[in-house]
């Protein structure tokens, strides 16, 4: 009689194995495929508008923070900013002897050199600042934030960023014409920022003083 | 201080915060700093000169950082780019 039962049993449980492995597989399988869907969803997340405006925005506030007033309207105004060069020592072996020179910073894009004076483009400095870690995809950083790496690498240590950069003649990657003409863009705004200042020391003067 | 790494999709992100005149905080700086670099980022120290013209500073040890700075910015070193 035990014997019976149990031969029984096992046979119920065979049975019931064979028709639950189909409905294992396929929940298995949907399992697998919501975790495949989830890594892809964190790949796919790459590029979320609102996360990455938020993420500018932080990046715009800390650019803000640490550069000049000057340089900060310079950024919000025109989009990009100039630093000085700091190898132009008038005693120095390089070909830039005495003679000013300056880079402009474009978000993502070469840092270009040029002579203010003349306006002559030297060279464009190909350098990214890749975050392999990638935490939604794209190493990348916010604008803001590869603005702000180019002028503190600059400002730092400005022959380790050039030699770390890729150099190559003007034009390789930015339009001469934009470059030239973001250059006369700049001039004019510094000579309204000066024509403004110089108006608002004058009002300021001719305010009768109080008491 | 406040140890703050720039990263995609985030802006500047805290990675660590403490006062360098407390030994423990000092050692949790110091720990947060080298990971940093051992990731293979460059420190970087916002300054201002006395004539109140702000620049910026590399660093590669935690020594080298003015004790009274209230902030280290972090950011993947440079690499050639679109060769």
């Amino acid at each position: 009689m035990v014997v019976a039962l149990s031969a029984t049993a096992i046979v119920v449980l065979a049975l019931l194995w064979e028709i639950s492995m189909p409905w294992i597989d396929r929940r298995l399988e949907v399992r697998r495929a919501k975790r495949e869907l989830r890594r892809a969803g964190d790949r796919g997340a790459a590029y979320d508008p609102g996360r990455e405006r938020r993420a500018e925005q932080r990046a715009r506030e800390l650019l803000r923070s640490c550069v000049n007033e000057e340089e900060w309207a310079m950024y919000r105004d025109l989009g990009f900013l100039r630093v000085w060069g700091n190898q132009s020592d008038p005693d120095g072996a390089r070909d830039l002897r005495g003679v000013d020179y300056a880079y402009l910073i474009y978000a993502h894009k070469p840092i270009v050199a040029y002579l203010p004076q003349t306006g002559r483009l030297l060279n464009e400095y190909c350098v990214e600042f890749p975050d392999e870690t990638r935490p939604y995809g794209s190493p990348r950083l916010p604008d803001s934030d590869d603005v702000l790496a180019k002028w503190m690498a600059l400002q730092g240590d400005e022959r380790r960023l050039i030699l770390e950069a890729n150099l190559h003649l003007p034009g390789r990657q930015i339009d001469p014409r934009q470059v030239q003409r973001d250059i006369w863009r700049l001039g004019r705004w510094e000579r309204e920022r000066i024509a403004r200042a110089l108006r608002a020391g004058e009002e300021q003067l001719a305010e009768p003083a109080d008491g | 201080m406040k140890l703050l790494r720039m990263r995609p999709g985030f802006g500047e992100q805290l990675i660590a915060e403490g006062d360098v005149e407390i030994a423990a905080d000092e050692q949790a700086l110091i720990e947060a700093f080298r990971d940093q670099l051992a990731q293979g980022m460059w420190a970087a120290v916002p300054t201002t000169r006395s004539d109140g013209r702000r620049e910026a500073e590399l660093v590669r040890e935690f020594g080298e950082i003015p004790r009274d700075t209230p902030r280290v910015i972090f950011f993947p070193r440079a690499a050639g780019g679109a060769a």
